[in-house]
């Protein structure tokens, strides 16, 4: 019986400066998903045409509705930080992404590589702070209220990055231990399977008749459900008469395309709205502390 | 008193089960809830269907997290605590 293993990510070498620092595995996602939006955003952003083609017009409708995301989230004001709210979802989108090419961790499996997005928000929303009302207002700021909640006000400061940073991070990772989890399972349970059919070489040829004669049917009656029936009966019966004569032994039939619906939810759908929450939580932040100004003549 | 490795394995399976069940709970209720607000919403007003889909996702990502660090500390106790 094969035990799970939960590990995190695989350190490659230690640069011996300031202590030691360990490359591991989630710097070289980072590193392949940072060259690869760069280059695609350099090669989308050449020559631009007064006249557009398709893949212009394209970028300019995704850049379009970033911009009016972020100006109806923040304000008109505060379109300018388009670029690093949109810089944030795509690394977080694609580091969440890249763990399902197979050969890569996923970047954002990692606890440092949202607690530092999170953190980034963190130290501008204090920048702004500051340079709209000074260090003294900024540290009057922590007493706001009363000078009671001062303890309660700090926690929250600190609690905000790590509680966006855990979020992020606990969906992802949680996600691929399932995966995990899930995919040992069904190994042991085609293990057990395998091995149950191929005590006699009778049941596996009784399951391959049966194959023979469903797939048949189907294809007479011209229903799809027969065909998947005698298509999975034929694949167990394979199996165990494999499995009898000794050629392959232990065919992980059930780890195949099962773990897959698993994963479209885990990686696809919840890394798509991680990134999509990540990033609104920073407008949200982020446009606490720049509020309209208040010499407004253009209306 | 002696520990038997297996006694504390077991110790450490039944605790990460208590935690995901109960910490399970509350994140499971807030996100009904705001998946029937919002249900009512989109029944009373067809047209703003897709506003009110896109912020139910949001909050429902948000109350998730809960469950999330439920989800961590019973990942923790399970395979970080090596007996």
């Amino acid at each position: 019986m094969d035990s799970i293993s939960i590990d995190g990510a695989y350190i490659y070498f230690r640069i011996p400066i300031f202590g030691g620092i360990n490359v591991t595995q989630t710097m070289l996602s980072l590193l392949v998903v940072t060259v690869l939006l760069s280059v695609i955003g350099c090669l989308l952003g050449k020559n631009l045409q007064k006249r557009p083609g398709k893949l212009q017009v394209l970028t300019e409708k995704g850049v379009t509705v970033l911009m009016d995301l972020v100006s109806s989230t923040m304000g008109a004001h505060n379109v300018g930080w388009t670029p690093y709210i949109g810089t944030i979802f795509l690394s977080s989108l694609f580091g969440s992404l890249i763990g399902t090419t197979g050969f890569l961790r996923s970047a954002t499996a990692d606890l440092t590589v949202p607690l530092t997005w999170g953190v980034m928000t963190s130290l501008i929303i204090w920048y702004q702070t500051i340079k709209r009302s000074g260090v003294k207002g900024w540290l009057k700021g922590f007493a706001e209220p009363i000078s009671v909640m001062l303890p309660m006000n700090i926690v929250s400061e600190i609690a905000q990055p790590v509680a966006m940073a855990f979020r992020h991070f606990g969906n992802v990772a949680g996600g691929g231990v399932l995966n995990s989890i899930l995919y040992t399972a069904l190994g042991l349970l085609s293990t057990t399977v395998i091995g149950l059919l191929s005590k006699t070489v009778v049941v596996p040829l009784i399951l391959i008749a049966l194959s023979v004669f469903l797939i048949l049917r189907g294809v007479k009656k011209g229903k799809l459900i027969f065909k998947i029936l005698g298509g999975a009966s034929c694949t167990l019966g394979l199996a165990g008469l494999l499995q009898y004569t000794g050629l392959l032994k232990d065919i992980p039939i059930f780890q195949y395309g099962i773990p897959a619906v698993l994963s479209v939810y885990f990686d696809l759908f919840s890394g798509f709205v991680q990134a999509f929450v990540f990033s609104l939580l920073s407008m949200v932040y982020i446009s606490g502390a720049c509020p309209p100004p208040e010499t407004n003549k253009t209306k | 008193m002696e520990y038997n490795i297996y006694f504390l394995k077991a110790c450490c399976a039944i605790a990460a089960a208590i935690c995901m069940g109960i910490g399970s709970i509350a994140p499971a209720l807030g996100e009904g809830h705001a998946v029937s607000k919002a249900l009512e919403g989109m029944a009373r007003q067809p047209e703003a269907a897709n506003d009110l889909r896109t912020n139910m996702i949001i909050g429902c990502a948000v109350t998730e997290t809960t469950g999330i660090y439920a989800l961590l500390i019973s990942f923790l106790i399970l395979f970080a605590v090596n007996v």
